[in-house]
């Protein structure tokens, strides 16, 4: 009896299940509530505030139809917004992807200290994000004082006032030094657990370095790459702290994101009608990846 | 076997050179946190100077400092112990008595991490607002406890499933009691997996900017919030800065270094280990 129904259930385990299912509920329940409120609730209050004329400094609200969305996407800079938004996100996998994939490979190497080099090259992800910034934007991309900008007076160039110039490419650069670390320690990670036999073998055979870089260790990265890549786009959309410690959508809207659009909106002009629809439009499109990511997440449960 | 000593001395120097241009900025800001302030915006830049703790005292000496510092502290501890107080018992339930709906509800949970903050800035804000929760402790600690919970779910629930049913199913038949099992079996079986799981949500919640940016001011800001907002009075003192800011990221970089293998498993929602 115990061994039978110790691992798994099967379907004609009828009583037993139905006793433990009874039972499991209570445990269950409290995580399950919350989580229904939280996502929920204000979920559907950002619906209703969305089809409503609502601004918090010229109460009260009113009922204005689809008002919201019509101005929303007639409006040039949601359109802005959202190419600013695909700019970072787009730039961010680029560099977290190609760098992180070469780092990781770099580090799975054996050689002398390779620990304290994981660390090292992992240790920005754990960096706040304020911090990041600052770091970038003070000490590194001043065009007075940071390093930057010395480094290119020694090689004869003007240094160049990196965030009135290349607003977008510095926020990109500076996310992206957090995030490269993200991916190398995924894919690090994954390397680690990959079948040594396969390479020994392949290496028996007179596979080259090359060739089992390409045929063996990349395939295998497929997947983790993918992870990293959607987990990536959904925190990038909702990327927020670097712009606004640095440039706070400036200069113009140069780097004002979907996300820092609606912020804006809410928060500075109160205006939290239109605030609303714009932040169903983001919840839709975190969802059409999300979706795409709990897909490849299941495949693994089951797995 | 056969690859040469020339090709891994250069792959060697290779990881190396990766390792430290991505650990550079983190090792200028170190650097600069004990100059002082002239030194700090001295061109061309100084590597050989007397180094001085003045900043650190200057920037601990504001009182904001110290408040935003021990709030930090208590949100990322309090909304961490909640979690895991509320998330233990429901991974226990999902690993171990598996049912039809075991892998719909895991997934739920992982989909309502995919909301996008900002798109229920307004009803959490007003919601704080109207039960006078904004600015205060208790409400950024109920928001990051909320916030982390399907991690912390996913995480718990990952290790557990790496514990033999056999030893749970043993005690069961004894008649141990869920309570008993969860304290005194599943506690210390799975003893680093949930000190990994609270160390991610600490780092997660101690670095979490966003709502603290949004919904504290000066009484219930963390650390994060004070140095995204004193950036601009304060940018002109960057030794200063430096010196807050390795005061607020060294705590998590230790932390991070300890468990960076077990946070994998939190972050990639298991698909990677």
């Amino acid at each position: 009896m115990s061994q039978s129904t110790s691992a798994t259930i099967t379907p004609s385990g009828s009583d037993a299940t139905q006793r433990r299912q009874v039972r499991t509920l209570p445990l269950l329940l409290p995580a399950v509530i919350l989580l229904l409120l939280w996502s929920i609730l204000p979920l559907l209050q950002t619906i209703l505030y969305s089809f409503q004329h609502y601004n918090l400094m010229e109460p009260p609200a009113a009922y204005n139809g689809g008002l919201n969305y019509t101005y929303l996407f007639t409006d040039s800079s949601t359109w802005t917004a959202i190419w600013n938004s695909v700019v970072l996100v787009a730039g961010v996998l680029a560099a977290s992807i190609v760098f992180g994939t070469l780092i990781a490979l770099l580090l799975n190497n054996d050689f002398p200290g390779r620990n304290i080099a994981r660390l090292m090259a992992i240790a920005p992800f754990f960096v706040m994000s304020p911090v990041a910034a600052l770091i970038w934007k003070n000490l590194l991309l001043d065009p007075v004082s940071g390093l930057a900008g010395w480094l290119m007076t020694l090689i004869g160039l003007k240094p160049i006032a990196w965030f009135s110039v290349y607003p977008m490419l510095s926020i990109v650069i500076i996310y992206s030094w957090r995030w490269i670390p993200f991916a190398t320690l995924i894919l690090l990670t994954a390397l680690q657990s990959l079948d040594t036999d396969q390479l020994e073998a392949a290496r028996m055979d007179g596979a080259k370095g090359l060739a089992r870089l390409r045929y063996i260790v990349l395939p295998h990265l497929g997947r983790p790459i993918s992870i990293v890549v959607m987990l990536e786009s959904i925190f990038m959309l909702s990327a927020f702290a670097v712009i606004y410690t640095t440039t706070n959508g400036g200069p113009g809207d140069a780097t004002t994101t979907l996300t820092y659009m609606i912020f804006i909106r809410a928060l500075n002009d109160f205006s939290i009608g239109s605030a609303s629809a714009a932040g169903v439009f983001a919840i839709v499109l975190a969802n059409i990846l999300a979706f795409f990511l709990i897909r490849a997440v299941s495949r693994t449960l089951q797995a | 076997m056969k690859s040469s000593l020339a090709s891994r001395v250069v792959l060697g120097l290779l990881a190396w050179a990766a390792a430290f241009i991505m650990f550079f900025p983190i090792l200028w800001m170190l650097v600069t946190a004990f100059k002082t302030e002239g030194q700090a915006i001295a061109i061309p830049p100084l590597l050989i100077f007397a180094p001085t703790l003045r900043s650190f005292f200057d920037a601990t000496q504001n009182a904001g400092y110290l408040l935003f510092a021990l709030n930090s502290v208590i949100v990322s501890v309090g909304a961490t112990v909640l979690a895991i107080a509320i998330a233990f018992p429901a991974a226990y339930a999902l690993a171990f008595f598996p049912g039809k709906r075991t892998e719909f509800t895991l997934m739920w949970m992982l989909s309502t991490k995919m909301l996008p903050a900002v798109g229920v800035l307004m009803p959490i804000y007003l919601f704080l607002k109207n039960v006078h929760l904004l600015d205060t402790r208790l409400g950024l600690v109920a928001i990051d406890t909320l916030m982390n919970l399907p991690i912390v779910v996913w995480m718990l629930y990952s290790f557990f499933k790496d514990i033999p049913h056999e030893i749970l199913e043993a005690a069961r038949v004894d008649g141990v009691g869920p309570r008993q099992q969860m304290i005194h079996l599943l506690l210390p079986l799975a003893g680093p997996g949930v000190a990994s799981t609270a160390l991610l949500s600490v780092i997660l919640a101690w670095n979490e900017a966003f709502w603290s940016i949004n919904v504290t001011a000066s009484h219930a800001g963390t650390l994060a919030a004070y140095i995204a907002r004193f950036s601009a009075p304060e940018g002109l003192f960057w030794a200063k800065l430096s010196a807050a800011s390795v005061l607020a990221v060294a705590p998590i970089l230790v932390f991070g270094s300890l468990t960076q293998r077990r946070l994998v498993r939190g972050l990639t929602f298991g698909a990677v280990k």
